[in-house]
């Protein structure tokens, strides 16, 4: 029999905020333990939380990135449970009304345009990391109470890719919505996987596992693709899956039993008292709407349509958005848009890969960049020399021009050194010369090489071949 | 289990992490019995034409804006804990993955 898998995401999104949920706490990563709390987020008795307004903001210019309808009228709730990373022993959501309804991620599979459509977009709070030493936990409560909201999809996903893909485009929407920076490391962005299989043609959903908590999406695809042939050989075999929660184990590659239906947890969800609903108007969505900064795949068509990038250049340089954004600072300052394309792609992409630091940490800036796009566009440096340039940019910074001076960098387009190059090159490669008068005219590049080797790269390409033409057609 | 008229006092008191014996467990199951069907009362009101209440005030946006303001010192959250170590509060050991 042949089974179809049917999986649905749970995200959980860090906002970027400056202060928590519901108190002025500071929102930082890696500040010292519990430095970062107050009677609000430690839950103490008679503290009363506040809206942050920013997050409310966020939350909702999410949802109209992802195509939500905006809930004008939204409400919060308790969901109870004993742990100490809450110390409140409820965390603060939103139950049956959330800020955002329905919505949509666009994603590209194998090079298919999918929609995967979600449910809700609500609104809750961070719990706090735990540290598990030898016989006890330690708790830091600086992340308690952080801005959190759940992106939850429909299971219309069938497949690792297809979450795989989903991640990544909601990753991106996030990054360049200035909704979070999406910092895996850093646990930015959590997902919980909802996965049933089914015998293809049969319209109800199996018996469905989660698997929670998974921040990297390499493992999350491994877990989809051991959950889904865990389960079809569990019904193949007579077995039957029963619901239940799941971790993933990466070391063995392997799900394991966390929670079972039977001890499944009652939440005893209700209205938080001390929370008053949020109502938001059709004209505070207008202005939010009207403040939504570009998405990759405007950001795509513009270099295209307006710039005059190759389709490849767009996309491989709107997948990662701090390499889109030094593009875009680059070309404010230059028209050499190609050029620009390909150093970012080419020798910046590999120096990117080789120091293993971010293009912010190197010592580039899209101004220099500009410039060594200039200098090759002019003619003053030739393409080898504008890659040894961006070389020393990156790892030292400094002036260009300055570089190009002090290192003799400089293209020799000047006539007399070019005719001198050019009658050693005749001179020295007699073959060469004959059969280019034999009619071979691409016998040309041979003596153009020798130039360049004599010239240690200095020598201007087009310059020399126009000299050695006139030479040899003389 | 629990439903609209009935609440499993056991049940509910496993949630809260409550230890009951069993008379009291007896006891208060007809105590609560007895006011649910006191609230069932409400039942008889037609209230189809009502919306759901989220707050008894009729206040909506109590909103603040993200300003950080200063947090409490260290040694003044460790104090108030049961026990703490480097600054964390130190708690038994919990493995369970919410």
């Amino acid at each position: 029999m042949k089974y179809e898998a049917c999986i649905g995401l749970e995200t959980h999104v860090m906002q970027k905020t400056r202060t928590k949920m519901f108190c002025g706490c500071k929102h930082e990563y890696g500040a010292e333990p519990n430095t970062n709390v107050c009677p609000v987020c430690l839950g103490y008795p008679g503290a009363l939380p506040v809206l942050n307004m920013k997050a409310i903001e966020l939350c909702c210019k999410a949802g109209l990135l992802l195509g939500c309808e905006i809930n004008p009228h939204s409400t919060w709730d308790r969901k109870n449970y004993f742990y100490p990373d809450m110390a409140k022993n409820y965390q603060i959501t939103q139950a049956d009304e959330p800020l955002c309804l329905g919505g949509q991620v666009m994603a590209e599979v194998n090079g298919e345009l999918k929609t995967f459509t979600l449910e809700r977009i609500h609104q809750e709070e961070n719990a706090a990391k735990n540290t598990h030493v030898s016989g006890a936990s330690l708790i830091d409560y600086n992340r308690a109470g952080t801005a959190l909201m759940e992106i939850v999809s429909n299971p219309c996903m069938h497949s690792a890719d297809d979450a795989f893909a989903y991640i990544h485009a909601l990753k991106l929407i996030m990054e360049y919505g200035g909704i979070s920076d999406c910092d895996m490391e850093k646990g930015h962005m959590r997902s919980d996987v909802n996965i049933s299989v089914r015998p293809v043609g049969q319209e109800k959903l199996g018996e469905k596992v989660e698997i929670k908590n998974m921040n990297s999406p390499s493992f999350i695809v491994e877990a989809i693709n051991y959950e889904i042939d865990r389960q079809i050989d569990l019904i193949e075999s007579g077995g039957a899956v029963v619901q239940e929660t799941r971790g993933y184990d990466p070391d063995r590659g392997e799900t394991f039993t966390q929670r079972t239906k039977e001890n499944a947890h009652d939440y005893r969800y209700f209205p938080d008292p001390d929370l008053l609903p949020v109502e938001i108007s059709a004209e505070q969505v207008a202005v939010w709407k009207s403040e939504l900064p570009e998405l990759p795949v405007q950001r795509r068509e513009r270099y295209v349509s307006e710039l005059g990038l190759p389709d490849y250049d767009a996309r491989v340089l709107t997948a990662e958005k701090s390499i889109s954004d030094f593009f875009d600072a680059a070309c404010k300052q230059t028209k050499q848009y190609k050029l620009v394309s390909n150093y970012l792609m080419g020798k910046v992409a590999s120096l990117v890969t080789e120091k293993g630091i971010a293009i912010g940490e190197s010592r580039l800036t899209a101004e220099t960049l500009a410039q060594v796009a200039e200098l090759v566009g002019g003619g003053a440096i030739s393409s080898s020399a504008a890659n040894e340039l961006i070389d020393v940019l990156f790892n030292e910074g400094g002036d260009p021009k300055a570089i190009v001076e002090e290192k003799g960098m400089a293209q020799v387009s000047d006539d007399s050194a070019l005719e001198q190059w050019a009658e050693e090159a005749i001179a020295a490669n007699a073959k060469a010369v004959e059969a280019y008068k034999a009619g071979n005219a691409a016998s040309v590049n041979a003596l153009m090489g020798y130039v360049m080797k004599q010239s240690q790269g200095k020598a201007n390409p087009p310059a020399v071949i126009a000299m050695l033409k006139k030479k040899l057609d003389a | 289990m629990t439903d609209a008229t009935h609440i499993d006092v056991s049940y509910v008191a496993n949630l809260a992490r409550i230890d009951l014996t069993e008379e009291e467990t007896k006891l208060f199951q007809g105590q609560l019995d007895q006011i649910l069907e006191y609230v069932e009362q409400l039942g008889e009101l037609d209230v189809s034409n009502v919306a759901p209440t989220a707050h008894a005030m009729p206040l909506v946006n109590i909103l603040r804006t993200d300003t950080p303001r200063d947090s409490l010192d260290n040694e003044a959250v460790t104090a108030n804990a049961p026990a703490a170590r480097d600054g964390q509060i130190l708690v038994p050991k919990i493995n369970e993955q919410f």
